[in-house]
């Protein structure tokens, strides 16, 4: 080799830089591996992708304030709303202005419903008014001010149009707000009334429950992994098909087993009373609570983490625990000092798992939950499907994603993720 | 070589016997004793037993009938942890999450051992095995040769006087596993343990041991020295198991004054040593060595037997020749001989003669 070939970038035979030779002649294979991925990344993009960006969005976007009522929007800014005195003629004008195009285009009821999340009242107020406004002439029938709190009370309320104020921006934090029980007043930023605050309640709940859901899992999957992982294979085959039986079967069928189970008529608690350890009268509430969903979860998950811990478990040789003891240790100190070290990436992966898996279960809580069992997930699905409060809803889901990829560094920081083994 | 008596056993198999199922015997009544600071090979194909017997020593298997003693002192019912016996494994089973050090360190600890009497035993231990720089390693960033090493400081770091050995060399490669071989030995032999030690390598076993036990079919077939067993093989299955070994098949015609007569059957009459023949028409296998046939006619030894032979195959191997022999219709005899300056290199389908002694000519079982 020349010494010539150091100073410069490595060429190939042909002059060019071997760098860019090598991507040309990688060009072919990578575009073929990118057709074939092609399918599945288009999928995800769609339906997975997608859907999050668009709810991070929809958690701060506001842009129907400004869109419906422009004008309106731009007259308030002079307001001082700290004076304590209602806004100036030419801001009543602007509002009948914006109201009479938004009737128009029918989009004022939407607003009402917007604001009313702020507000509760404003949505009936815009209803009404909508009704009048139609029929007044904008040149003749000035001035607006005493017109407009004629035909609704509600427009001489000076928080009417404070809120206005305050969400008249394309961006609002308002949901992000809400979902954290604080709320925007004049003061700043506070804390709702206490009979007010329940979504932080719910997300401490959700991850409580979760945990505990975790911790169940752990206890009762772990021998069951040893066992599949130390048995026989023909065995340890047929303890395997009961262990994957649960995935076979309907979600709802298990989770309404656990209500016929549970429920104070139910088998448990018909055979507590036949024994005689439960009073008639005082028979166990067991379903619709906590205790209900925390039950009939670590049911469902529990394939979630024995399927890890025994992936893992199955690569531990049984020759480890054998050496320990010929060295002199107990079973009990040959599994907590050699074998029990070996299986924790089946338990950070089992862990992550079933806690994830958990935190954003719906189904169960909904039905086993009662009103003390359910969790944020719950919450989310009414304001998408009851309440419409779509706003709100992203917001909780934007705060939910973020608590779990939270805890995931947490727990790589502590645990390391390089000690999650799948197999 | 002494007579390890059931008196001055260490280790004492007493018809033992082993059902995994309890339809068949792996280990058919099992008569076994070892001499204090004796290294003995259990040696054997797989499936023959012998790792069955070592698990049953090391506590890993129950007996199913007969009475395991150490030291005189029964040990069917002692747990593995209770008996003090230092163990290698085939794949070495150190402990991936903790270090060299803290390996050896474990079985001290376990013994309740103090900070400082430990530290100094596992560096001692490791400076045994020339490893006394790897302590703060882990296990995966040593080589094979360096964890068996690791290994073995392991099992000998808590001063068992019986150390169990079950294929520790295996996975090395060959060149490794002859130093080991003479590594372990010498060590043996300095701390003066017992060692019982598994392996299916017959090479191993010659270069190690005090004694070899040939185990086959749930039986000891021989337990003798390398040098006995080598050259005196007792049964047909020791003599092809343990080196090279060339085999006539014939009749036995008559048994006198310690020669017998056998008919090949091809016809040939030749002089054997007797070992388990005893009557005339029993049909036998006759052993002959390669190294111990001669085809160079001006070397035959007085009193050496003659057969005619034809060349089939001619090895050059370095050291030695490796010819390749169609004798009475046997196509596998092979005859070694030393590179020496008067041997001749011999070409396919010439015909010779061949001779040995009838003393190195032993009729076995058929």
């Amino acid at each position: 080799m020349s010494e010539t070939t150091h100073a410069g970038p490595m060429l190939a035979a042909d002059g060019t830089p071997l760098k860019r030779s090598l991507a040309r002649a990688l060009r072919r294979q990578k575009l073929r591996a990118l057709a074939l991925i092609a399918p599945l990344l288009i999928f995800v993009l769609l339906t997975f992708v997608t859907p999050i960006v668009s709810m991070l969005w929809r958690s701060v976007e506001n842009a129907i304030v400004p869109e419906t009522l422009p004008l309106t929007v731009e007259a308030l800014k002079d307001w001082d709303p700290t004076r304590g005195e209602l806004p100036e003629e030419a801001v009543f004008a602007a509002m009948v202005t914006d109201l009479q195009a938004a009737v128009k285009a029918k989009t004022h009821t939407k607003l009402g419903t917007r604001l009313n999340y702020e507000n509760p009242g404003i949505s009936s107020l815009f209803r009404s008014t909508g009704r009048n406004v139609g029929k007044w002439d904008l040149a003749a029938d000035g001035p607006f001010k005493e017109k407009l709190i004629e035909a609704d009370k509600g427009w001489g309320d000076i928080e009417v149009w404070k809120t206005l104020q305050r969400y008249s921006g394309h961006y609002t934090a308002g949901y992000f707000l809400n979902a954290a029980d604080l709320e925007n007043t004049a003061e700043g930023i506070q804390l709702r009334p206490e009979e007010q605050r329940i979504y932080m309640t719910l997300f401490i709940r959700t991850m409580w429950m979760s945990l505990m859901i975790t911790g169940s899992c752990l206890l009762l999957g772990y021998p069951v992994a040893w066992l599949l992982a130390n048995l026989r294979a023909s065995t340890s085959n047929v303890l395997m098909i009961l262990v994957l039986l649960p995935f076979w079967t309907s979600l709802l069928v298990r989770t309404s087993a656990w209500k016929v189970l549970l429920q104070q008529q139910g088998v448990i608690n018909d055979l507590l009373v036949w024994v005689g350890l439960v009073d008639d009268a005082n028979r166990l509430v067991m379903i619709n609570n906590q205790f209900g969903t925390i039950i009939a979860m670590t049911h469902i998950l529990l394939p979630f983490m024995i399927l890890p811990l025994y992936s893992v478990m199955k690569t531990i040789p049984p020759s480890y625990l054998r050496a320990a003891k010929s060295l002199g240790a107990t079973n009990w100190t040959a599994f907590w000092r050699v074998y029990f070290p070996q299986s924790v990436p089946g338990i950070g992966a089992g862990s992550i798992l079933v806690f994830i898996l958990a935190i954003g279960y719906y189904i169960t809580p909904e039905l086993v939950g009662g009103t003390q069992g359910v969790f944020i997930s719950n919450r989310i699905a009414f304001h998408i499907s009851s309440s419409l409060n779509w706003g709100l809803a992203a917001a909780l889901g934007t705060i939910l994603l973020s608590l779990v990829l939270l805890l995931y560094y947490v727990y790589d920081k502590i645990v390391g993720i390089d000690n999650v083994k799948l197999g | 070589m002494t007579d390890h008596g059931a008196g001055d056993a260490f280790v004492l198999f007493e018809r033992v016997q082993k059902s995994y199922d309890g339809e068949t015997l792996v280990v058919k009544d099992l008569n076994l004793s070892i001499a204090k600071g004796e290294f003995l090979t259990m040696l054997g194909p797989s499936g023959s037993g012998k790792t069955t017997c070592l698990m049953m020593l090391a506590g890993f298997e129950t007996a199913t009938h007969g009475e395991i003693r150490l030291a005189g002192r029964p040990i069917n019912n002692i747990p593995p942890h209770k008996r003090g016996i230092g163990m290698v494994f085939q794949n070495y089973a150190l402990f991936p999450h903790m270090t060299i050090a803290e390996n050896l360190a474990f079985p001290l600890e376990v013994r309740k051992m103090g900070k400082s009497e430990r530290e100094e035993k596992v560096r001692r231990a490791l400076d045994m095995v020339q490893m006394g720089k790897f302590g703060g390693r882990r296990p995966a960033q040593l080589s094979g040769g360096q964890q068996q090493r690791v290994a073995l400081a392991r099992a000998l770091v808590f001063e068992p006087e019986l150390v169990l050995m079950d294929e520790p060399l295996g996975a090395l490669d060959k060149q490794l596993r002859e130093h080991m071989q003479f590594e372990i030995k010498r060590i043996a032999d300095g701390l003066g343990i017992t060692v019982v030690y598994v392996t299916h390598d017959q090479t191993e076993a010659l270069t190690m041991s005090d004694r070899v036990a040939v185990f086959n079919d749930g039986v000891i077939q021989q337990l003798a020295p390398p040098d006995k067993l080598y050259e005196e093989p007792e049964n047909s299955f020791v003599a092809q198991f343990i080196g090279e070994n060339n085999t006539l098949e014939g009749v036995v015609k008559e048994i006198r004054n310690g020669v017998a007569l056998v008919e090949l059957d091809d016809g040939e009459l030749i002089d054997c040593k007797p070992v388990n023949v005893s009557r005339p028409g029993e049909r036998t296998r006759v052993s002959i060595r390669p190294e111990r046939v001669e085809m160079n006619k001006a070397r035959l030894q007085p009193g050496a037997h003659t057969l005619k032979a034809e060349v089939l195959e001619f090895i050059y191997m370095g050291d030695i020749f490796r010819t390749r022999l169609r004798v009475a219709g046997n196509d596998e005899f092979v005859v070694k001989t030393r590179n020496a300056p008067d041997q001749r290199r011999m070409q396919p389908g010439e015909q010779i003669e061949i001779g040995w002694l009838p003393t190195d000519c032993r009729a076995l079982d058929a």
